[in-house]
């Protein structure tokens, strides 16, 4: 599934997307994997409470399943308007 | 209802215009918008607006269905520019109609206080000193409370 990175966790991982092989059955479980893979995604990924997730465009939280997902994108909290 | 999401600027007067020009049953028309604001320090050289393609429009859209099922609306605009800005440029517009304005001016306030928090852009500030994102606000997400 494709991965996406906005803002500050953008940067931080260095990617603004990438095509992830996983096979986590939700958010959380795909984080944990992310996070062992290596430093930069530790590091982004270490106060989850700074940290929203949309999967398939849409806002949810980290416990929602990623039964049949295409993309999942992580970010801060947002500030348009 | 019309949602734009785009780089270029806009004309307030123009859009305000043809807006409130569509409907001969609407009796008030509110607009809204947002200006980049310098920093208390005056030195902001730019903000630029990140946002997430295909998710932003189809935010936008549910903020500003959910807003028609409301209130009794008769139209809804809502435009937000992204890339960089500078200060005094103008960020972003909503405009709403209805048949009276207790209407046209909640729907519009409904519709900025969830675009804060709920349509994904992200603003960063770019002085000569550095660069820094612009950090959510804990007002901005009680403001979602009240309705």
């Amino acid at each position: 599934m494709d991965v996406l990175y906005f803002a500050w966790v953008r940067e931080r991982i260095g990617v603004p997307k990438e095509t992830v092989d996983t096979g986590a059955k939700t958010v959380a479980e795909l984080v944990e994997e992310l996070k062992a893979r290596e430093e930069r995604y530790a590091a982004a990924f270490a106060d989850l409470s700074a940290l929203r997730v949309a999967v398939d465009q849409e806002l949810t939280d980290f416990d929602a399943s990623l039964d049949g997902v295409r993309e999942v994108a992580f970010f801060p909290p947002m500030t348009g308007g | 209802m019309r949602i734009s999401v785009q780089e270029a600027a806009f004309d307030l007067g123009a859009e305000a215009s043809s807006f409130a020009s569509g409907h001969k049953d609407m009796g008030a028309i509110v607009t809204f918008t947002g200006v980049v604001r310098d920093l208390a320090r005056g030195d902001l050289d730019r903000m630029v607006i990140e946002h997430y393609p295909g998710m932003t429009e189809k935010a936008l859209e549910k903020i500003a269905s959910e807003a028609q099922a409301r209130w009794n609306l008769g139209d809804v605009l809502v435009i937000h520019r992204h890339g960089a800005l500078e200060p005094g440029d103008m960020i972003m517009m909503v405009a709403t109609a209805a048949p009276h304005r207790k209407d046209a001016f909640e729907a519009a306030e409904y519709l900025m206080d969830y675009l804060k928090s709920r349509a994904p852009f992200w603003k960063k500030e770019i002085t000569r000193d550095g660069a820094d994102w612009v950090a959510a606000k804990d007002e901005d997400e009680d403001a979602l409370s009240r309705w």
